[in-house]
């Protein structure tokens, strides 16, 4: 590429990689790939699930092996593959999406674990270990009660520790694979910083996130990659959210908001002074049939513990949840699935899905009732109901009794939905519902969002992503500390105005 | 403080458990708060305390083994076996003998578990079957009683006389005990192979990728497990004053409550040595209590299994919630 000269940037790559092929079982996982990294600077990488984020990763960090003729200068020196010594010893770290930390261990023992590693067992030097750790975290601006068992932090904390844990390996390029995907929004502000710290103080960071919006604030590079390909290296002054989705899925989106005469259409849900002290505040809302109402706000804004309120699974202190007409008084989540309310969890991979169970089996746990035959489960039912379903909302699948862990992002949450439309219900409350999944995937499932709000639903989109909801929600409700703090017509008010009161 | 709290609130639950039990038992009987009885129950707690942390160790490490207790009865048959044949020997040669058998029969599950990847707790519960097989089928259920004398003999360490004429004693088992407690507290603390067990059983895949040698790991913790049932083995026999085939048939249940009880958690990462004797001392004081309050012995089982359920709720659940002032300290985000 030539992007040395870019952003003025006269400093020699630490880590520039030319012709780097990689096949898997027939598939071309990386095609003719170059990246180059700067010292000290924070680069992006983009790109769909599949686009060979993770490959490039690997490759770098010597777990793969690429074809002949990959050339690789690190630091100074020419390989043509990477071995994971080799990496490590001279400083490429990875933080892994799910941390490989140890959460019994306390914070000096996870900072500081490299130093029980070896090939003969030794006495362990506690006060090194502290020593080590706390001058890791000081270098990242941070202090912590380094004895203390790491399960006593918050996940932001833990990310801290395992950017410190890389520092103590003498890191002078971490990768960082979707850091910030279980982070509230101060908790990735308080991130950022550090991860600027970290890149003030010589160390190169390689930024893989989902999350545009961080992309834009934190990284001065962008590498985009598509199905295996290089599209091209960016500075990031210039990008927008909307150019990079542009890139990295190569379609183009028309972002417009929604238009529906929703004025004659009958209430499904109204909701009066509804409250949980210490959850939630006085809340009211409407809900037609056929609109799609938006709930934004920060985490922890009493958004999750509202919708699962109205689920049936908290029951509220005071107010009323009045459904189709009806004054409703939920026992448990039964009666309210009974009475036509499906709630589609903000946690798909611990509560939304059954992982390892199969694709049919998950599609048809919440309407069991609709595939009995003579009391049993009747395969030949399950399997017209779950193509139907298949087929309505576009799922790509191998087989229905493969387990659900084999799908994408994207497809196990069309899975999630079409478990939640098999019990025919009025309203459907979805609860972030695009976390985890590729922005063009993205576009899919708002897509069914939206014919299902033309064929008649209610529905409740919560999203802390405050464009998701302006574009693909009637109206938007702003919640802060579990009160409704605001309410905007997409197109009376602009994205911005709703983001600054959002994010202030 | 409110560190130390919050770190070890499973042994601060057991104690405060463990102290209720004890003011509850010296007012109910005269007998239990004397140093007689107390070193009793330090003579006849010492075999399950030798099993506990050993299998301590197994648990920290991920695993699970139902296996060690028929395996200990196997190592004290065939050690009274090699003892007769080479004439006598000595406790020297009894531990090493014992201590070897031990560590070979716990290699034989790790080899299990890690070769051919047998989920711990079905390859223990294969391996108790064809260890106990194996002892009844050879031995046709025939205790030993021909011990050598050395192994027969008490050895008191120290005595004293009491008020009351009776003597209060401490014995070898007690100082056996003593030493595979320390061992273990050295190994799984102050090692670097004993930290590498925690992180290994906290998160295996971490573990892996940081370089841990996985099947080293298996081996260690299977045949330190193996070590300490070997050791108990050979305690039991000298307490007992006999071999018999089924004496401990049983025992690994009674062993792996008491050290679940001790903060121990089946999954891994987690559990302490002090916290497994308390669990251990927890389950003896009250069998002990019962005796000297003359309760049937028919009723023991049952309270005994009351009692852990009451000391495992209050340690692993609401220790928080019942002192609320812990949890004020949150770490800013």
């Amino acid at each position: 590429m030539a992007d040395q000269a870019l952003d003025g940037a006269a400093s020699r790559p630490l880590l520039s990689l030319r012709n780097i092929n990689m096949t898997f079982g027939g598939v071309k996982a990386l095609k003719n790939v170059s990246f180059e990294v700067l010292p000290g600077e924070v680069h992006c990488l983009a790109g769909e699930n599949g686009s060979g984020k993770s490959t490039l990763i690997k490759v770098i960090t010597g777990v793969y092996k690429p074809e002949a003729g990959a050339m690789i200068d690190y630091d100074g020196q020419s390989y043509s593959q990477m071995s994971p010594v080799t990496a490590q010893a001279g400083g490429i770290q990875v933080i892994w999406q799910d941390l490989a930390l140890f959460p019994e261990m306390t914070v000096a023992e996870n900072i500081a674990f490299q130093t029980v590693i070896g090939r003969w067992p030794r006495l362990v030097n506690y006060a090194e270990m502290r020593r080590v750790a706390t001058s890791a975290l000081q270098r990242l601006g941070v202090t912590l009660d380094v004895d203390l068992a790491l399960h006593h932090f918050p996940i932001a904390q833990r990310q801290i520790v395992a950017i410190a844990r890389a520092l103590v390996g003498e890191a002078k390029l971490v990768f960082m694979d979707e850091p910030t995907a279980s982070l509230t929004q101060s908790e990735t502000d308080y991130l950022l910083d550090i991860v600027r710290n970290l890149s003030a103080s010589g160390v190169a960071v390689v930024f893989v996130s989902h999350r545009l919006a961080e992309v834009l604030e934190i990284s001065s590079r962008v590498t985009v990659l598509r199905d295996g390909g290089l599209v091209g290296v960016y500075p990031t002054k210039g990008l927008t959210q909307s150019r990079i989705t542009e890139l990295m899925t190569g379609k183009t989106f028309d972002h417009s908001v929604l238009r529906r005469d929703l004025a004659k259409s009958p209430v499904v849900l109204e909701v009066e002074g509804l409250s949980r002290p210490g959850e939630f505040e006085d809340v009211s809302l409407t809900v037609r049939r056929g609109e799609t109402l938006g709930i934004t706000g920060l985490l922890g804004a009493g958004r999750t513990e509202l919708a699962l309120t109205l689920f049936g699974m908290r029951k509220p202190k005071s107010g009323s949840i009045v459904l189709n007409g009806n004054l409703v008084r939920f026992g448990s989540n039964r009666d309210a699935v009974a009475a036509g309310v499906a709630y589609l969890s903000e946690d798909r991979l611990s509560l939304g899905l059954i992982q390892p169970q199969a694709i049919a089996d998950n599609m048809v746990i919440a309407s069991l009732d609709k595939i009995l035959a003579g009391g049993f489960i009747s395969s030949d039912r399950k399997r017209s109901l779950v193509n139907g379903w298949i087929r309505d909302l576009g799922i790509r699948i191998g087989r229905q009794d493969d387990a659900i862990s084999t799908l994408s992002g994207g497809n196990q949450q069309r899975v999630a939905i079409a478990k939640w439309l098999a019990t025919d219900p009025r309203l459907l409350i979805l609860d972030a519902p695009t976390v985890g999944v590729d922005v063009g995937a993205r576009a899919g499932i708002f897509d069914i969002v939206s014919k299902l709000a033309d064929s008649g639903l209610a529905i409740i989109l919560i999203s802390d992503e405050v464009p998701e909801v302006y574009y693909n929600a009637d109206r938007v409700l702003h919640m802060a500390q579990g009160r409704i703090v605001g309410q905007y017509a997409p197109g009376a008010a602009t994205l911005q105005a709703i983001e600054e009161a959002v994010y202030a | 403080m409110r560190r130390f709290v919050r770190s070890h609130a499973t042994e601060l639950a057991l104690l405060a458990v463990i102290a209720v039990i004890c003011v509850f038992l010296s007012f109910a009987s005269q007998r239990f708060f004397t140093l007689g009885n107390a070193f009793d129950l330090l003579n006849t707690s010492s075999v399950n305390i030798i099993f506990a942390v050993g299998l301590l160790v197994v648990l920290i490490a991920g695993g699970i083994d139902i296996s060690f207790a028929v395996a200990a009865s196997v190592v004290q048959y065939l050690t009274a076996t090699v003892l007769g044949w080479i004439g006598g020997g000595n406790w020297t040669v009894g531990l090493i003998i014992a201590g070897a058998l031990g560590v070979a029969l716990g290699c034989i599950n790790a080899l299990l578990i890690h070769r051919f990847r047998i989920i711990s707790i079905v390859a223990t519960i294969s391996t108790f079957n064809i260890f106990f097989g194996l002892l009844m089928f050879f031995t046709g259920g025939v205790s030993i009683y021909n011990l050598p004398d050395w192994l027969t003999t008490r050895v008191v360490l120290f005595e004293r006389e009491m008020a009351d004429g009776t003597w209060a004693e401490i014995t070898l088992p007690v100082l056996i005990m003593a030493i595979c407690v320390f061992a273990t507290w050295a190994l799984i603390t102050r090692t670097t192979t004993g930290r590498q067990l925690y992180a290994f059983g906290d998160n295996p895949e971490g573990a892996r990728r940081f370089g841990i040698n996985i099947g080293a790991m298996q081996f260690i913790a299977f045949g330190w497990l193996g070590l300490m049932a070997g050791i108990a083995g050979l305690v039991q026999a000298h307490y007992a004053q006999e071999v018999v085939p089924n004496a401990l048939y049983g025992r690994e249940l009674d062993v792996l409550a008491a050290v679940v009880l001790g903060g121990a958690r089946l999954g891994g990462g987690k559990g302490s040595v002090f916290g497994c004797i308390l669990g251990v001392l927890l389950v003896s004081i009250t069998q002990n209590g019962l005796n000297l309050m003359g309760v049937s012995p028919f009723a023991f089982k049952m309270i005994v299994g009351a009692i852990i359920l009451a000391a495992i709720t209050l340690s692993n659940t609401s220790i928080e919630r019942l002192l609320p002032f812990l949890k004020s300290r949150r770490a800013p985000s």
